[in-house]
C-alpha cells in the first residue's frame, strides 16, 4: 500500500513554508470502509467521532449497532476518505483507543460487500399517471412498498451507495420526495 | 477475585492506591471528594501534598512521574477542580507521562442536572487523556482504578481520568486486587518483528552517513532501556542526537553526542540529520519542531523508526523500516543481531569522512555568544550553573520559552530522568510545580527550575505549597522582563513591533519569596552570579533567584520558519554565517 510517499522529494520547489509545515500533498484521495469492533459502553461512539473531528478526518458515513449475542460488543462501520498516509493514521489512531478491540480496513483487506438501506417517500398527485411510473421504476430497483396512501408511497430498498443514489435521483423526478438512509454497513466476502 | 472485606468507596480508593504502590497524591479538596479526604485523614500509607491550584497538582504529578518512573497521582474535586486540571492533563498526554487523575463528581442521580460544581468531566477530558472512566456502579470502582493504572503505564504512557460520583464514594463496595484486572481490548505490542530487526541491522551496517535520533520514548522505557540505547550507539560508533524530550537518554559528555536537534538544536545535529543516508529514530515522533520543512527533511535518508505507538509511524514522515515495540526490547534485539554480524564489511572510509564532516560542523561553535561586560547573558548564567552544580545529582525542570531552549543547550545531562520540561504542549507555568513533584520523589536532592519571570508567574502560587511541605526547590529566574520568545519572534518576523510582550509591573522577586517564608536572591552583574548560585544551592529552603539578564538576547542557532535543516540562522558570535532567513510567507503560521 503506502510505499514511498511523496512528502520527501529531492527536488524541493519553492513554496510557502512555515515552522508549522503547510501540507501541499499531491497524493490522491482514497475512500475506505472500516469495520471497528468496540466494547459496547457509554461514550465509546463519542471517542470515535471525537477522534475524527479532533484530528480533522472525514466521515462520509457511520453506522453502529450491537453485534454479539451478549450485547457486549458493537460494530461501527465508517466510510472515510483521505490520502493513503491519512488512512493509515486513521486506522492506527482508532486501534489506540482503549475500548477498540479491532479495526479492519475492508477496502484494503480484499473483497467485501457493502449495503445501505434507504426509505424513500414519494408524494404525487392522487390518481396521476406518475403513480404507475413510480411503481414500475421501484420494481426495477427491487424496492419494496412498505406504506401507501392515495397520494404517496414509502419504498424500502437496499443496495450499495451508487444504487441507492440512482434510485433517489429517479424518484426525485417523479414526485416530491423525503429520504431516510441508514449509512453503509459492510462485511468481508468469503469464509 | 473479590475479597471478603467490604469497605466504602472512599476506603476502596485509598486501598487501591496503596496496592498500586502509590506513595504520594497531589491534590486539592472540595465538596465532591470529601469522603476520600476523610479516608486520607484516617491512614498514613499515602502522603498527600496540598497544592494551591489544580493545574499545579497535575504538573507536580508529571514531575514526580518523569523523575521516578512511577505513575503520578492527582486528586481533585468536581467542576472547577476538574477543569483546572485540563491543561496539566493535556501536557501529560502530549509528553506521554503516566498520570492517574481522580476527580470528584456530583452524585449519580444529579449527573446531567447542572448541579452545583458539576461539569461533564469525561466529556471535557476525553480528547486530553489517553482514556477516562466514569464510575457509575459501586461494584466497578476497584476494578476501574486498577485498570486506570494499567492503561496509564502500559504501552505509550499517558494520563487517565477516573471520575468518582460522591454517592459511589459513600457506597458499600466489594474490593478486588490489582492482579485480577486487565482491560480486555488494550494490548500494545512490546517486541519488534524479527524480519524488520534483520533488515534494520543490514541497513545500519551498510550506512555511510548514519545518525541516531533519539526521543522521549527512550526515557519512558526506563533507565535500562537508556543504557541499552547508549550501549548500542557506542557499539556502532555512529553519531547521536536527541530531542528536547530525549535529553539524558545518551550521555551529553560522550564524544558521539551532537547535542539536541530541531528548531533551536545545534548546527552539527541538524546538518547531520539533513545529510545522513541512514537515520534510526528511536522513541521519537518527527514533531514539527524537529523536522522543520517536511518536504526538505533528510532528503537522502533511509529511515528506521522504532516506536511503541503504531500511530507515530508514517504520521509526518514516511519511513522505510518501521519497528513497533518497546524501545528497550527492540534495542536488545538489535544489539544481539548486530553482534552476530560483527565481522561484516563496513564502510570505514566513508564513516571516517562522515565524522570529519561532523567535526567541521561542530567547529562552527554554534552556541557561542557575545559577552558584554557586567551585563549578565542568560547563557553565561546557565554555564555557571552547570559548572557549579555538576558534581551533584541535580534535577532540572524548566518553564517554556527562551530560557527553556538555553537550558537544553547549555546544561549537560548524562543520566535519564533528570530533565523535566514541557515539550509537546509548551506549557508556561509547568516547571515550578514539576520541580515540587521531583523534589517530593527525591528528598535531599538538588532540584532547580530554570524559569523565565513570565512563566514563573503563571504558577507562582505554589511557593506556598513548597514552603508548607518543605520542598526546598530552587527557582532560577532568567529575568529579561519580556516574554522573551515572543519578543524574539516579533523582532525577527514582525518588524520589531513588540506587541504586548513587555511585562511591566513585575514583582520584586526577593520580597515575594520572603513574604512566603522562602529565600530571595538577586544577581544584577556577572560578578554576582557565582555567589548567588552557591548560596542558592547551599540554603536548605525554597529559593527564588532573580537573575537579571540582558533583555534583548536571542536564542541561536535557529531554523527559521519555512526552512529545512541545512538553512540555519547562526548567532552573531558563531564562526561563519548561517544561510537561513525568514521567508515572507513563513511568517504566517509561526
Amino acid at each position: 500500500m503506502a510505499k514511498k510517499l511523496a512528502t520527501r522529494t529531492k527536488n524541493v520547489k519553492p513554496q510557502p513554508g512555515s515552522a508549522y509545515f503547510m501540507a501541499d500533498s499531491d497524493q490522491s484521495i482514497e475512500q475506505h470502509t472500516m469495520a471497528v469492533m468496540v466494547i459496547n459502553e457509554p461514550g465509546v461512539l463519542a471517542r470515535v467521532t471525537g477522534l475524527f473531528s479532533g484530528r480533522g478526518y472525514n466521515i462520509e458515513s457511520l453506522t453502529v449497532a450491537s453485534v454479539t449475542h451478549d450485547n457486549s460488543m458493537s460494530l461501527i462501520t465508517i466510510v472515510t476518505s483521505g490520502t493513503p498516509m491519512v488512512i493509515e493514521q486513521i486506522r492506527n489512531q482508532l486501534e489506540r483507543l482503549v475500548p477498540v478491540d479491532s479495526v479492519k480496513d475492508l477496502t484494503q483487506e480484499g473483497p467485501h460487500v457493502e449495503r445501505e438501506l434507504a426509505m424513500v417517500k414519494v408524494v404525487t398527485k392522487a390518481k396521476s399517471p406518475e403513480r404507475a411510473e413510480v411503481l414500475r421504476c421501484a420494481d426495477i430497483f427491487g424496492a419494496k412498498v412498505v406504506d401507501t396512501t392515495t397520494r404517496s408511497f414509502v419504498f424500502a430498498m437496499t443496495g450499495n451507495t451508487d444504487k441507492v443514489e440512482s434510485f433517489i435521483d429517479l424518484m426525485r423526478e417523479l414526485g416530491r420526495i423525503e429520504v431516510a438512509r441508514s449509512g453503509v454497513v459492510a462485511i468481508a466476502r468469503g469464509a | 477475585m473479590a475479597s471478603l472485606k467490604r469497605m466504602n468507596g472512599a476506603e476502596i480508593v485509598i486501598q487501591a492506591l496503596i496496592d498500586q504502590g502509590v506513595e504520594v497524591v497531589f491534590g486539592y479538596p472540595g465538596g465532591a471528594v470529601l469522603p476520600i479526604y476523610d479516608a486520607i485523614f484516617q491512614q498514613s500509607s499515602v502522603r498527600h501534598v496540598l497544592v494551591r491550584h489544580e493545574q499545579g497538582a497535575v504538573h507536580m504529578a508529571e514531575g514526580y512521574a518523569r523523575s521516578t518512573g512511577k505513575v503520578g497521582v492527582v486528586l481533585v474535586t468536581s467542576g472547577p477542580g476538574a477543569t483546572n486540571a485540563v491543561t496539566g492533563l493535556t501536557d501529560a498526554l502530549m509528553d506521554s507521562i503516566p498520570i492517574v487523575c481522580l476527580t470528584g463528581q456530583v452524585p449519580t442521580h444529579l449527573i446531567g442536572n447542572d448541579a452545583f460544581q458539576e461539569c461533564d468531566t469525561t466529556g471535557i477530558t476525553r480528547p486530553c487523556t489517553k482514556h477516562n472512566y466514569l464510575v457509575k456502579e459501586p461494584k466497578d470502582l476497584a476494578r476501574t482504578i486498577h485498570e486506570a493504572f494499567f492503561v496509564a503505564r502500559k504501552g505509550r504512557p499517558g494520563p487517565v481520568v477516573v471520575d468518582l460520583p460522591k454517592d459511589i464514594q459513600f457506597a458499600d463496595c466489594p474490593y478486588v486486587t490489582p492482579e485480577s484486572v486487565k482491560p480486555a481490548t488494550y494490548r500494545p505490542a512490546t517486541r519488534g518483528k524479527t524480519q524488520a530487526i534483520d533488515k534494520a541491522v543490514d541497513l545500519l551496517s551498510n550506512a555511510k552517513k548514519p545518525i541516531f535520533y533519539g526521543g522521549g520514548g527512550i526515557i519512558n522505557a526506563g533507565p535500562a532501556a537508556c543504557k541499552k540505547f547508549s550501549d548500542f550507539v557506542r557499539a556502532t560508533g555512529y553519531p547521536c542526537t536527541l530531542t528536547l524530550m530525549g535529553l539524558g537518554a545518551f550521555p551529553a559528555s560522550d564524544k558521539q553526542f551532537l547535542g539536541m536537534l530541531g528548531m533551536h538544536g545545534t548546527y552539527e545535529a541538524n546538518m547531520a540529520m539533513h545529510g545522513c543516508d541512514v537515520m534510526i529514530a528511536v522513541g521519537s515522533r518527527f514533531d514539527d519542531r524537529i523536522t522543520g520543512r517536511l518536504d526538505a527533511f533528510a532528503p537522502d535518508a533511509k529511515i528506521i523508526h522504532i516506536d511503541i505507538d503504531p500511530s507515530s509511524i508514517n504520521k509526518n514522515v514516511a519511513v522505510d523500516i518501521p519497528i513497533i515495540g518497546n524501545v528497550g526490547h527492540v534495542l536488545g534485539q538489535l544489539a544481539v543481531t548486530w553482534d552476530k554480524k560483527k565481522n561484516r564489511k563496513r564502510n570505514s572510509k566513508e564513516l571516517k569522512a562522515w565524522w570529519k564532516q561532523i567535526e567541521d560542523w561542530r567547529s562552527r561553535d554554534c552556541l557561542a555568544y557575545k559577552k558584554d561586560g557586567e551585563i549578565i547573558k542568560p547563557q553565561y548564567a546557565l554555564e555557571r550553573l552547570q559548572s557549579l552544580t555538576e558534581k551533584r545529582d541535580t534535577f532540572i525542570t524548566t518553564e517554556v520559552g527562551q530560557h527553556q531552549m538555553w537550558a537544553a543547550q547549555f546544561l549537560k545531562f548524562d543520566k535519564p530522568n533528570h530533565w523535566m520540561t514541557s515539550g509537546g504542549l509548551g506549557t508556561m507555568g509547568y516547571g515550578f510545580p514539576a520541580a515540587l513533584g521531583v523534589q517530593t520523589g527525591h528528598p535531599g536532592k538538588l532540584v532547580i527550575d530554570i524559569a523565565g519571570e513570565a512563566s514563573f508567574m503563571m504558577n507562582m502560587q505554589e511557593i506556598s505549597t513548597a514552603v508548607q511541605h518543605h520542598l526546598p526547590v530552587k527557582v532560577f529566574i532568567l529575568n529579561n522582563e519580556y516574554l522573551g520568545m515572543v519578543r524574539q519572534w516579533q523582532e525577527l518576523l514582525h518588524g520589531g513591533r513588540y506587541s504586548e510582550s513587555y511585562a511591566a509591573a513585575l514583582p520584586d522577586f526577593v520580597k515575594l519569596a520572603e513574604s512566603f517564608g522562602a529565600v530571595g536572591l538577586r544577581a544584577n552583574k556577572t560578578s554576582e552570579v557565582d555567589d548567588v548560585i552557591n548560596e542558592m544551592v547551599e540554603v536548605d529552603n525554597v529559593v527564588i533567584a532573580d537573575i537579571v539578564v540582558d533583555p534583548t538576547e536571542n536564542v541561536y542557532p535557529m531554523i527559521p520558519s519555512g526552512s529545512p535543516h541545512n538553512e540555519m540562522l547562526l548567532g552573531p558570535a558563531a564562526k561563519g554565517k548561517g544561510s537561513g532567513k525568514v521567508t515572507e510567507k513563513g511568517k504566517v503560521l509561526v
